[in-house]
């Protein structure tokens, strides 16, 4: 299998090469170049298929010959995370990668054999470029980056799914970011080719906007699941920290919202046109870069996973892609040219220029912070970091204006805009956001957190101004076909999905922030030191430390150590949570101190919280084990001498082994509960913190609804086939 | 005016505007970014800035109570040790004579931390050797 496997990969480098030495002879002109490259990409898709057909089968199997399996997987592992297993490794995140990019490319290749003729080919040679870049990464940076790495003999069993990541958020996580970051190749590729054959008019930008609003959509997905894992399953209690990995997701998303927008100003005027083949670069090489970040171990996170081999290749990649396309654009600057002028500033083209800009800001901070400790290394000479106050000192000023043009953009009309019409289309949503601050003032703490307040009344302003575009949008169907207020809705949103689709980004937008302005502003967090019996107050509510819990998984091998607590409110019950924290065996512990290894290893924590609409009641738990220290270090001590006793040779007294070590790790989860230490808890009140996954899920589905082919897209497409069949046939005659 | 002229004023607005936020994003940048130091760079600093210290924790030093935790750190080579007071998460491998890094500032002799800053070094030089010897704690299923 790991032949078959390896021989895949070759002929998917091989092919991937000749595609694109395909598609460069079809850039003169010969169809047959071409059509031979497009086959060539979906051949390549096929067989990086089977190679992740393979890989999966092999984890399935608990094929240990395979170091990608022994690695990241055991035979205890759960189905479903061996599943999953694959791209918490190197070389499995890196077939992902090729593989999707082979998905994607066949995709995009087959939506455009009719057309862009020109673009095409240089497009699919981009494309190709990326796709052998990766399948040569796999062949040869080495075995950790080879999903098709042998271990020669195979051993017994393997080390398991890292902890942290056997969590169901995070068996989605990492795909969809790779999937973001991939499909952002697509538009690029089609910018390439269209500044290298100067066609730079907006017909690349209609063939590839949908591709970047998948891009988009996965990252959303991506981002918001990693935020939501570490908000349950990270002992702190927060949903975001800055952290390089997470900036790295955030940038080529701020990127790809912009170029979404800015995009439509090209459609729509064909101005920005240097503007958008930047910004697509821009996205493509951060995208790149968060592929880097992730794999290369250059900053300290908690997602680097240690320094690798592939790191220095992909640099080399991201320094040809920005390199190479500046200079690209700037020989092209003089085709470039707008077509038209902005006519007014208050016009729907400034606003999103504005908001362009914003995004962009936004994004350079977020990359000046995330690579400050490299800057400052080489101007200073000492590494030093910016914590988590820079980033939010810098980018909550520059979220509040754009929460304000979330409610802006979709009101202002395109060229210009008179003032008797804006007074008439402001009005409510101005009144909305005075009124919600008028409120806000008078019943809420919020009077002394102007940074909070300003963007409550800005999201009151959107989300107004949006509800107002679907009602006028509705009223005027309404009047024109008649039938009921869902009916007209449901027909309305049908027929202009991108448009209404976008609106309820911006609204779900909206309520994130608001959720994230509130549970980051009104947060109580409190850290407590607590013994079975005590009691502290946390706000309003009273938090007593009931009994400690403990339980043992021989499957995921894992020992829990919990807690009961007892929550009430004004004397009266509110809830039994039982925040719990994991401790697993570790192979990265040392080997003379395997109990001990057990609790520095990678343990996760299991939030104890309430849901609710106006906020959670978040604590997590963290034992402390300085009681057991004596019991832990005198156990492995006995374990070190009974393992230097056995041959080591002997399978049987191996395992006997390790069943002593297992019952020795229950006899101290038992000693646990029979004579309870006091334990660490932190307590958190975040007011309105699921409005984030609210809103998250509103701009998804808006996401989703601005996808989904509408009935006209589709016969506007076959129509378009016909066509240009017959201007083929046409110039044949 | 001409619209040549225009184009060009505009332009020169624009990229000073860039010019200026770029400057300002620096400067914000280099004043609130933290430098690394040992204790004994900071046995003798005034109240004030803020600083990543780093060092070993100091044998039977560590104290936890309600309050959170206090500990000490002592240079590498055991030199100088500070006093330290911290409060929020403490990292599993916290442990007197491990490598940590915690964010804060100097008050009246002692190093008061930023919450749920500390960074305990993982004791990396065993990960070697558990590489080789995937031998590790199994849980048998009763």
């Amino acid at each position: 299998m790991i032949v078959l496997g390896s021989a895949c990969l070759i002929l998917a480098l091989v092919v991937a090469l000749y595609s694109a030495g395909a598609a460069l002879a079809g850039t003169r002109g010969d169809r047959r170049w071409v059509d031979s490259s497009r086959r060539a990409v979906y051949a390549v898709a096929a067989l990086l298929t089977v190679a992740v057909v393979i890989v999966e089968a092999a984890f399935l199997r608990s094929d240990f010959s395979f170091r990608l399996v022994a690695d990241h997987s055991s035979t205890t592992t759960p189905t479903g995370y061996k599943v999953t297993a694959m791209w918490s490794s190197q070389g499995g995140s890196l077939l992902l990668w090729a593989w999707v990019l082979s998905l994607a490319s066949s995709a995009v290749l087959y939506a455009t054999r009719n057309r862009l003729r020109e673009i095409v080919p240089w497009a699919t040679a981009v494309l190709m470029g990326f796709g052998a870049f990766f399948c040569g990464l796999m062949l040869f940076a080495g075995t950790d980056a080879n999903p098709f790495a042998r271990l020669d003999p195979a051993p017994a069993g393997g080390a398991g799914l890292m902890p942290l990541l056997r969590h169901p958020a995070m068996v989605i996580h990492p795909p969809m970011l790779y999937s973001g970051y991939v499909f952002f190749t697509i538009p690029f590729a089609f910018a390439i080719g269209a500044l290298i054959t100067r066609r730079l008019d907006a017909s690349w930008i209609r063939s590839t906007r949908r591709f970047a609003l998948i891009a988009w959509t996965f990252l959303t997905i991506g981002i918001a699941l990693g935020a939501r894992w570490s908000y349950s399953e990270l002992g702190w209690g927060g949903y975001w920290a800055w952290d390089p990995v997470e900036n790295a997701s955030l940038m080529p998303w701020l990127l790809g919202t912009a170029f979404l927008h800015s995009i439509m100003v090209q459609e729509r005027r064909g101005m920005l046109k240097v503007w958008n083949a930047s910004l697509i670069v821009a996205a493509c090489s951060l995208a790149l870069l968060g592929t880097f970040m992730v794999r290369s171990g250059i900053l300290d996170s908690i997602h680097a996973f240690g320094a690798s081999t592939v790191g220095p290749p992909i640099l080399v990649l991201i320094a040809c892609v920005v390199l190479g396309s500046t200079g690209l654009i700037v020989s092209r600057l003089d085709d470039l040219r707008a077509e038209k002028k902005v006519d007014s500033l208050f016009s729907r083209e400034s606003i999103f220029l504005v908001n362009n800009l914003l995004l962009v800001g936004l994004c350079a901070v977020i990359f000046w912070g995330t690579f400050f400790p490299l800057i400052s290394e080489a101007v200073t000479g000492t590494r030093s970091s910016v914590g988590p106050p820079f980033f939010n000192r810098l980018a909550t000023p520059l979220a509040i204006l754009l929460v304000l043009f979330t409610g802006i953009g979709p009101l202002v009309a395109w060229r210009r805009m008179s003032w008797e019409s804006a007074r008439r289309i402001f009005r409510w949503p101005l009144c909305a956001a005075l009124v919600a601050a008028a409120v806000l003032l008078a019943f809420t703490d919020a009077r002394g957190e102007r940074f909070a307040l300003a963007l409550f009344a800005f999201a009151a302003f959107a989300l107004a101004a949006l509800t107002q575009e679907f009602a006028k949008g509705v009223s005027a169907r309404r009047a024109l076909a008649g039938g009921s207020v869902p009916g007209a809705l449901t027909a309305m949103v049908s027929r202009n999905r991108r448009r209404y689709g976008g609106y309820m980004v911006h609204a779900g937008i909206a309520v994130l922030l608001i959720g994230v302005a509130a549970s980051s502003t009104f947060q109580t967090s409190r850290d407590l030191f607590l013994s079975p019996g005590e009691s502290a107050t946390v706000g309003d509510y009273e938090v007593s430390y009931v009994e400690p819990t403990q339980s043992v998984s021989g499957g995921e091998q894992r020992l829990t150590l919990g807690a009961v607590l007892e929550v009430t409110r004004d004397g009266q019950h509110f809830a039994t949570l039982r925040p719990s924290r994991n401790y697993y065996s570790s192979r990265d512990a040392d080997p003379t101190a395997p109990v001990r290894g057990f609790f520095e290893g990678e343990a996760t924590s299991e939030v104890g919280r309430t849901d609710g609409l106006g906020g959670d009641f978040w604590t997590a738990t963290q034992p402390d084990l300085t009681r057991l220290d004596p019991v832990i270090e005198r156990t492995d001590h006995r374990l070190a001498m009974i393992a230097d006793r056995i041959p080591a040779g002997s399978p049987q007294a191996q395992t006997q082994l390790a069943a002593l070590q297992g019952s020795a790790i229950r006899e101290i989860a038992s000693r646990y509960t029979d004579d309870p230490p006091p334990a660490n808890f932190r307590v958190n009140v975040n007011p309105l913190v699921n409005w984030i996954w609210i809103g998250w899920l509103l701009a998804l589905s808006g996401a989703l609804v601005a996808l989904w082919p509408s009935a006209a897209a589709r016969r506007r497409k076959v129509a378009d086939v016909y066509a240009a069949r017959l201007a083929r046939e046409l110039s044949r005659a | 005016m001409d619209p040549d002229r225009k184009r060009k004023i505009r332009l020169g607005v624009a990229l000073g505007a860039a010019v200026l936020l770029a400057a300002a994003l620096v400067y914000t940048s280099f004043s609130a970014s933290t430098e690394a130091k040992e204790p004994s760079d900071l046995v003798n600093a005034s109240s004030g800035e803020t600083y990543d210290l780093t060092g070993n924790v100091v044998a039977d030093s560590v104290q936890r109570s309600d309050s959170g935790l206090r500990f000490a750190i002592e240079d590498r080579d055991g030199s100088a040790s500070l006093p330290v007071r911290y409060t929020g998460t403490v990292p599993d491998p916290f442990r007197e004579g491990r490598e940590v890094i915690v964010t804060g500032r100097m008050e009246d002799g002692t190093f008061v931390a930023e919450r749920d800053s500390l960074v305990t070094k993982c004791p990396s030089k065993f990960s070697d050797e558990a590489e080789e010897d995937p031998e590790h704690v199994v849980i048998d299923d009763e």
